[in-house]
């Protein structure tokens, strides 16, 4: 096969400066840019079930069983997204994932699709991380109900996206791709008011 | 703005969710034998209840699962929620329409 990945372009590879220029210093700093062309696979599968064992074997933990949970491996992660879908999220080559967990399922009932192009990865980072996101999430992200390691499907503005807190100040943002576009700008827009002195 | 509680995801904004309409509806046994008007009847014709009310909701942009809740339509508050197949719990009847003021 010839090789494409010197072609290829990311999703937001067009606002890569607005995004660097948007960055925000200070007490309220905050960041964003874009982590394309991660391996990403879907996974549906019974839980509970041997297959889902097996998925979770080849994956390097037990799969996440609920709402908000997800479990990573390395620089592997995967994130519950429904009672039997999940999505692997990797920096690794998407076909031998993807053969690799099609192998595990077997002829057991289920599906493992490469999804890698489906959506893009953004990472909102700093301490006005979650004052960006509380503009336009109606999730809770404060604390006391959202940390490091919870992941939901939910909103930003208009746009459905898989949001993922990875650390105390940081969260990835999947969009679909062809919301990229919306989604970036959008973070840029709504970071600009915190380098601003905060109103009290 | 309403919270709804998915099954699987817990209290979630409304905006989160799409409206499914009335709630078990059963699908004809035999739909080639019914007559235009019952056909007619299947596809539109909806109760208008006025107090507790079966619908069906679909958590679109999270876990995207159908579920059924029974929520009053005077006053908004959801009663129940409950996954597909399972039997609408008991929680009163609907309340008859008020008589017109003459
Ligand atoms: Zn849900």
């Amino acid at each position: 096969m010839a090789e494409t990945s010197t072609l290829r372009r990311s999703p937001l590879s067009h606002l890569h400066d607005r995004m660097i220029a948007a960055s925000v210093t200070g007490d309220r700093a905050v960041s964003v840019t874009e982590t394309p062309f991660l391996a990403q696979v879907s996974l549906r599968v019974e839980p509970g079930t041997a297959a889902a064992a097996r998925l979770g074997t080849v994956l390097g933990g037990a799969l996440p069983d609920g709402v908000g949970r997800t479990m990573t491996a390395g620089t592997l992660g995967v994130a519950w997204l429904g009672p039997d879908e999940l999505l692997v999220v990797a920096q690794a080559d998407p076909q031998s994932l993807t053969a690799a967990l099609s192998e595990a399922l077997g002829s057991d009932r289920g599906a493992v699709v490469d999804v890698s192009a489906n959506r893009t990865v953004l990472e909102l980072s700093g301490p006005g991380a979650r004052s960006v996101l509380e503009k336009g999430c109606p999730v809770d992200l404060h604390p006391r109900a959202f940390g490091p390691g919870v992941a939901v499907t939910t909103t930003l503005g208009p746009v459905p996206l898989l949001l993922w807190q990875t650390a105390p100040a940081t969260y990835r943002l999947l969009p679909r791709t062809s919301f990229a576009d919306y989604v970036a700008r959008w973070l840029v827009d709504a970071m600009t008011e915190l380098g601003s002195p905060e109103v009290p | 703005m309403m919270l709804l509680t998915c099954p699987w995801c817990g209290p979630r904004n409304e905006t989160e969710f799409h409206y499914g309409g009335q709630a078990h509806v059963a699908y004809p046994e035999r739909p080639a034998d019914l007559t235009d008007e019952e056909w007619a009847e299947f596809l539109f014709f909806r109760d208008n209840t006025r107090g507790p009310f079966a619908e069906r909701w679909a958590h679109s942009v999270g876990c995207r699962r159908w579920f059924n809740a029974v929520r009053d339509t005077r006053t908004y508050e959801v009663l129940a929620v409950y996954r597909p197949g399972d039997p609408r719990p008991a929680l009163g009847d609907a309340v008859p329409a008020p008589t017109p003021a003459p």
